[in-house]
């Protein structure tokens, strides 16, 4: 089927694709590509998909599907998943060659390299997140599927969480060693990136997906995500300063998780939303 | 049918003319109020005690500031509305406010930089509110930025209702985080005891505060009969209107212009379009 067919396909029923798609979704197997309607998905995900997934049946076993053929895609070729890591590793080590080495000064600014770093690299992983689905048209596919597309985009982003973001917070502690931070600060600093990280990567899936359509979006993607992570970026970096300090960070740990579990909440309709409107 | 008056805003031509109609409405009070806010502020009002006459800012400040978070959310709310109803019109008006919301920031920045001058003896400092504007400025140009992105403007206008509507979420978010960031700064208290207390100095600036809500819809009225004409330009009912063609047949000239709900017009044009204004319209 050509690609202007699928397209028909896509914009025909405005009111989303579980009007058109439902019933078959409802009575058909779990999986993804039983469902996908009259065709199938493209050679690559066909080949990596099994034919038809073991598991729970309706959204979370099309969730579940998806996400083990997200990572299977992604451990094909683990270097574009390594690279944000790799990223975020050199950010965190031009900090000291920028300013001295000296061990008191590089304690005072290790949460804001970190913190810096972690934005600036769950912000390049972005790239990753949905550009070569919507160009292969996996996401079409996705969104005429029958699932709710909500639930699957949650699952999508969550792979790329932990793909992108859970390296990332175990890596910290290195960095944060480096930079002179002690023992004792190692599981503060884990907990708070595990949760911000979480939220950036929700924050991120909506400008990925409100920019899908924009041919160059790198500057773009970074002007509207930005400013919204900011409260992650404040309370984040005050959490690990506390950490290093050894005081109590329960207070901005608190105000992250609110926000991790907010961000969990609302986003993914963002997303969704988004993504609609990308495939257009 | 108690929503009709609701409804009868998602025409563009209903809306055209509507919002042509109340500009004046809008724009003389305006002028007045801004006028005798700015003369008694600037000319009758004394020096504050503390502040000198630096406290005069504040007279385009403070408005510039009410205004650059309001409009922020009557653009989410009017992005909300066409992104729901599906309602062009409401897109046009969100359309319209993010320059000019662009814009109050920018004013309120700049005024704000030079009031701490003297004040505060710095330009920037790292306060609350002065941050939390700029990343307000920041989403506005995001906005700004992801609508030109897009060649088609009904795409545009989608995805960037859901730009506003997540960012009037994030924007009490940003606002608290950066208070609680670094609250080393006075609260935000305009009028009385740490604020200017003196009915010759707090007045004007309320009068102020109400001209310049009243100039924003006056100005948000003209754009958005801007935006209007540029996104039915091809339409007949813009022709009509513009008086770029002869009177019209009577069916076809009041069937578009008068109806209350003529719908999407961009749909089958009707073949009333003078030759000489189709080429004139616009690529």
């Amino acid at each position: 089927m050509s690609a202007e067919q699928r397209q028909a396909a896509v914009t025909g029923p405005e009111g989303g694709p579980a009007g058109a798609a439902g019933p078959a979704g409802a009575a058909g197997p779990a999986g993804l590509v039983g469902v996908a309607g009259p065709e199938r998905l493209p050679d690559r995900s066909a080949s990596e998909t099994p034919a038809a997934p073991a598991g729970p049946a309706g959204p979370v076993g099309a969730a579940l599907a998806l996400m083990q053929r997200d990572l299977r895609v992604a451990l094909r070729r683990p270097g574009d998943t390594l690279q944000p890591l790799g990223f975020f590793v050199v950010v965190t080590t031009l900090f000291p060659l920028a300013l001295q080495p000296e061990m008191s000064l590089l304690r005072d600014i290790a949460p804001a390299a970190l913190w810096v770093g972690a934005l600036l690299a769950s912000l390049l992983a972005l790239d990753l997140l949905f550009r070569e689905d919507a160009q292969d048209g996996t996401l079409e596919q996705l969104a005429l599927c029958g699932q709710p597309l909500t639930g699957l985009l949650l699952a999508k982003t969550a792979v790329h969480w932990l793909l992108t973001g859970l390296p990332l917070v175990l890596i910290a502690p290195l960095a944060a060693g480096a930079l002179g931070a002690s023992g004792g600060a190692i599981p503060g600093i884990l907990e708070s990136l595990l949760l911000g990280t979480v939220t950036l990567s929700l924050i991120g899936a909506v400008g990925a997906g409100l920019t899908m359509g924009i041919k160059r979006n790198g500057s773009l993607l970074a002007l509207l995500v930005l400013p919204l992570a900011v409260p992650v970026l404040i309370f984040g970096a005050r959490a690990t300063q506390l950490a290093i300090a050894g005081e109590s960070l329960a207070a901005p740990l608190y105000l992250l998780g609110a926000m991790a579990v907010l961000a969990v909440t609302l986003a993914p309709w963002a997303v969704a939303a988004a993504v609609r409107i990308g495939l257009e | 049918m108690a929503w009709v008056w609701f409804h009868r805003f998602g025409s563009p031509p209903y809306l055209y003319r509507v919002a042509g109609r109340l500009t004046p409405w809008f724009a003389w009070p305006a002028l007045v109020l801004c006028l005798t806010g700015v003369v008694w502020g600037l000319g009758f009002s004394p020096p504050d005690y503390r502040q000198g006459d630096g406290w005069r800012i504040l007279l385009v400040h403070v408005p510039c500031a009410f205004l650059s978070m309001e409009v922020f959310v009557a653009m989410a709310i009017s992005a909300a509305v066409g992104l729901i109803w599906r309602m062009k019109a409401a897109h046009a008006v969100a359309a319209s406010c993010a320059t000019l919301g662009a814009s109050f920031t920018v004013v309120t920045l700049g005024t704000g930089m030079l009031w701490g001058k003297p004040m505060w003896g710095t330009y920037w400092a790292w306060d609350p509110r002065l941050t939390s504007e700029l990343l307000l400025l920041f989403l506005y140009l995001g906005y700004i930025g992801l609508r030109s992105g897009f060649d088609d403007t009904a795409r545009a206008d989608r995805a960037s209702a859901v730009l506003a509507i997540v960012g009037v979420v994030d924007v009490p978010i940003i606002y608290y985080s950066v208070v609680w960031w670094n609250s080393l700064h006075q609260g935000s208290k305009l009028i009385g005891e740490g604020g200017i207390a003196a009915p010759s100095m707090w007045v004007p600036v309320v009068i102020t505060i109400v001209g310049f809500e009243l100039y924003f819809i006056a100005l948000l009225l003209i754009r958005v009969r801007g935006e209007i004409l540029r996104r039915e330009r091809n339409a007949s009912w813009v022709a009509e209107a513009l008086g770029l063609v002869p009177p019209a047949p009577p069916a076809v000239g009041s069937g578009s212009a008068s109806a209350p709900i003529s719908g999407p017009t961009a749909g089958p044009k009707p073949a009333a379009i003078h030759p000489a204004y189709r080429g004139s319209s616009p690529a």
